[in-house]
């Protein structure tokens, strides 16, 4: 065990560093999920990251990306959150569907759509859920039809993220009308701007448009955008919501800032005399230490040829409900602040830390809801019986 | 970087595990328990057969010279299986602060038999008023005043004082005024016992994820054979996500315990930092599993017939040993609070600051 960075991996982080240096916009930029205006100047901002190929670090190189391994990626990250560089409006696209393309797609499918996200030039939403397959996905009812080379799409997709201004979407969909449950799905991709496509944004709990619905009516999109075997579509989905709990949807950096955060308002605050509080801003920095070192050992894991497992759900519970911790602490701290929107004139830091208190609820749901990882915890890990 | 055991550390600790599956066995517990002992000596040979005992002591005095990276999973085995016996305290904690004295007048016929696997040796810290396993002790070392002493254990020294855990028989060990006794003074003696403590928390702080692991599976072995409703309880999700929400603690404790192994040998503010937090984070585990595992046992889990008990009261007398909780936060507390923060600083140490803050 050698928890020590070589030469190489200091002098990537001093490459890593100079370079955000030199190219975070100077101030924040508006959210994506609020305005277009917004959501193009993310665009733009992955666009500077791949000229300086330092959109997707651990992609091959022929993609665009570095080949870079997890140890390097945590670097890199952590260097990111340091420089407070803007959040990645194509998450979906680089961090989920990326590796599952690289993994499952032809390499026709890879030259058409890997550039392109790698880019910025087609940022992408996820089209999984629908009203009545929430935690119970295997029950999606979207069905893609075969018509000679192309599938024609109907249905109801919903709690889409990024859908209101994305290009594209990776969907689950029914190719077999005949089967059920897990069997006879495919994952399909249809551009969000195709004929029969309908968008509704739906405002989240802090007013803004993260999320939507998707109305599929006769959509015509051709074969060749499905990803993988046809009836394959459920093992590639699960396939992604690995990469997606494991590690790539939230690196321990984004909780290291925040916990610092946290130490520096409580500072700040002067209220050390609060033992309650005291208490919960030195458990936020363990824990996001603690998330962290488990990713380090992961990634060590990951990098020596093991696979992700189970340990993956437990990841996804961990940071979540600590994300939440993290927030209301600082809600604590604010006192009567705590209620001020981020446009009050005495809101400062208050306005964020709210946001950020609402967007850590909803960590416990997406991605696969807690309750659910706790089932595949219990069955897959300790063994207990299925129902 | 390469946060992995080595493969001699994975296969040492695999043996123990296997040594341990076979001779500290619940039936082994069990037997132990109705004889009213707190010691089994074919175990104890068996465990000292292993050669442990210099692990932690340089080859200069004799020992192994092994780093405690190569101990935790040996005192997480341990843990694990209830072990009655004070081998990880005996050889993670004890005979290295006994090699640090071993230019010391009386100390090399101790060390020697130590090193041997032929005595065990006892620590009375300030930390620990309460010292298990005193009277199977040829020697302690004994912190008063700062000061460090040696003593011969006799019988009229040791006052008794009973545990609620069966396996642990605590005492409290008198010590006569006067130098006769004193190995080392105050500023001698300051960084060995600075090093015992952080040696202490770290192998307790092991110890306690794995009877926290030991408790789960416990637990889980009962959900899977008890029958409720017509179906093991096991498959209820009440069950089901009380047991996950204990691995949830574990998986998130044991990268802390190991990083907490690795950086000891550094000695600074960072490593004591890290060593305090896995101790809280394994307290953490280990309490919430024992009562998990309890509840998910029913009436049998607070009766004396399954083993459950036997954890819980273990977790009760590890959870402060070796500094409580409120002397680890504190400990925390001095590196969150005066300290740079943030992803750069997690591998950082003290001399790092220069190139932190520039």
């Amino acid at each position: 065990m050698n928890l020590i960075y070589t030469e190489e991996q200091n002098a990537f982080r001093r490459e890593v560093r100079s370079w955000l240096e030199a190219h975070v916009p100077r101030q924040p930029l508006p959210s994506f999920d609020a305005s277009r205006e917004g959501f193009e100047a993310h665009r733009q901002w992955e666009r500077v990251l791949d000229e300086g190929r330092w959109g997707m670090v651990t992609w091959p190189e022929r993609y665009g990306g570095r080949g870079l391994d997890l140890i390097q990626w945590l670097i890199f990250e952590e260097e990111y959150y340091r420089a407070g560089a803007p959040l990645r409006v194509n998450q979906n696209g680089i961090f989920l569907l990326g590796p599952t393309l690289m993994e499952y797609g032809t390499a026709e499918q890879k030259s058409r759509f890997l550039p392109k996200m790698a880019s910025g030039d087609e940022i992408w939403a996820q089209a999984w859920s629908e009203p009545q397959a929430g935690s119970d996905l295997a029950a999606v009812r979207a069905s893609a039809t075969l018509d000679g080379d192309e599938y024609v799409l109907r249905g109801h997709k919903i709690w889409s993220s990024r859908a209101v201004f994305a290009d594209w979407a990776f969907g689950l969909f029914r190719s077999d009308p005949g089967s059920e449950r897990h069997k006879g799905l495919s994952l399909i991709f249809f551009p969000l701007d195709a004929p029969g496509v309908r968008v509704q944004a739906i405002p989240q709990i802090d007013g803004e448009t993260g999320f939507a619905e998707i109305f599929l009516d006769d959509v015509r999109v051709p074969a060749f955008n499905r990803l993988g075997a046809e009836g394959e579509g459920w093992s590639i989905c699960m396939a992604t919501a690995g990469f997606e709990r494991g590690l790539m949807l939230r690196s321990p950096a984004r909780f290291q800032v925040t916990a610092r955060r946290l130490v520096e308002f409580f500072k700040a605050c002067g209220t050390a005399a609060d033992p309650v509080i005291r208490n919960a801003v030195l458990k936020a920095w363990m824990d996001a230490e603690a998330y962290a070192l488990s990713i380090y050992r992961t990634a060590s894991r990951l990098t020596a040829g093991g696979q992700i497992g189970a340990e993956a759900s437990t990841n996804k519970i961990f940071w979540s409900e600590m994300d939440i911790a993290m927030h209301k602490t600082a809600l604590s701290l604010l006192g009567a602040r705590a209620e001020l929107s981020r446009h009050a004139p005495d809101a400062v830091e208050a306005g964020r830390w709210l946001d950020g208190y609402f967007f850590s609820l909803a960590g416990p749901i997406y991605a696969g809801s807690n309750e659910i990882q706790r089932n595949i915890i219990a069955e897959r890990m300790l063994g207990l019986p299925r129902v | 970087m390469d946060f992995r055991f080595s493969d001699e550390q994975v296969m040492t600790a695999d043996v123990v595990r296997a040594l341990l599956a076979e001779v500290c066995n619940s039936q082994d517990l069990r037997r132990l328990l109705t004889s009213g002992g707190t010691w089994d000596e074919a175990r104890w040979k068996k465990l000292s057969e292993l050669g442990f005992a210099g692990i932690l002591v340089p080859e200069d005095n004799g020992g192994l010279g092994l780093a405690p990276a190569d101990l935790v999973q040996v005192a997480e085995a341990c843990g694990y299986r209830c072990l009655p016996e004070p081998l990880v305290d005996n050889v993670g904690i004890a005979v290295p602060l006994l090699a640090a004295f071993a230019d010391r007048p009386g100390v090399a016929p101790y060390l020697e038999r130590a090193l041997a696997g032929e005595i065990t040796v006892a620590v009375s810290h300030p930390v620990n008023p309460y010292v298990a396993h005193a009277d199977r002790a040829s020697a302690a070392l004994i912190v008063r005043d700062d000061n460090l002493h040696l003593v011969a254990i006799s019988p009229d020294r040791l006052t008794v004082q009973p545990s609620a855990d069966p396996f642990r028989r605590l005492h409290t060990i008198a010590l006569a005024p006067g130098d006769a006794t004193r190995i080392a003074g105050r500023e001698e003696a300051e960084a060995p016992l600075r090093h015992t403590l952080d040696r202490g928390a770290l192998f307790t702080a092991a110890q306690l994820l794995g009877m926290a692991q030991g408790c789960v599976d416990l637990a889980v072995a009962y959900a899977k054979e008890r029958q409720q409703f017509g179906r093991p309880i096991g498959a209820y999700q009440a069950i089901k996500h009380h047991l996950a929400s204990v691995q949830v603690k574990i998986e998130f404790a044991r990268p802390v315990v190991y990083a907490a192994a690795a950086d000891l040998p550094h000695d600074d503010l960072h490593s004591r930092a890290r060593i305090s937090q896995a101790k809280l984070a394994a307290t953490e585990a280990a309490d919430l599993a024992a009562h998990t595992a309890i509840q998910t046992h029913g009436a049998m889990g607070y009766s004396w017939e399954v083993d459950v008990h036997l954890y819980l009261k273990r977790v009760i007398a590890l959870t402060e040993a070796w500094g409580g909780p409120s002397f680890h936060r504190e400990r925390v507390a001095a590196r969150v609070f005066n300290a740079p923060l943030g992803p750069e600083t997690i591998f950082a140490r003290e001399t790092d600051y220069a190139r932190l803050c520039p």
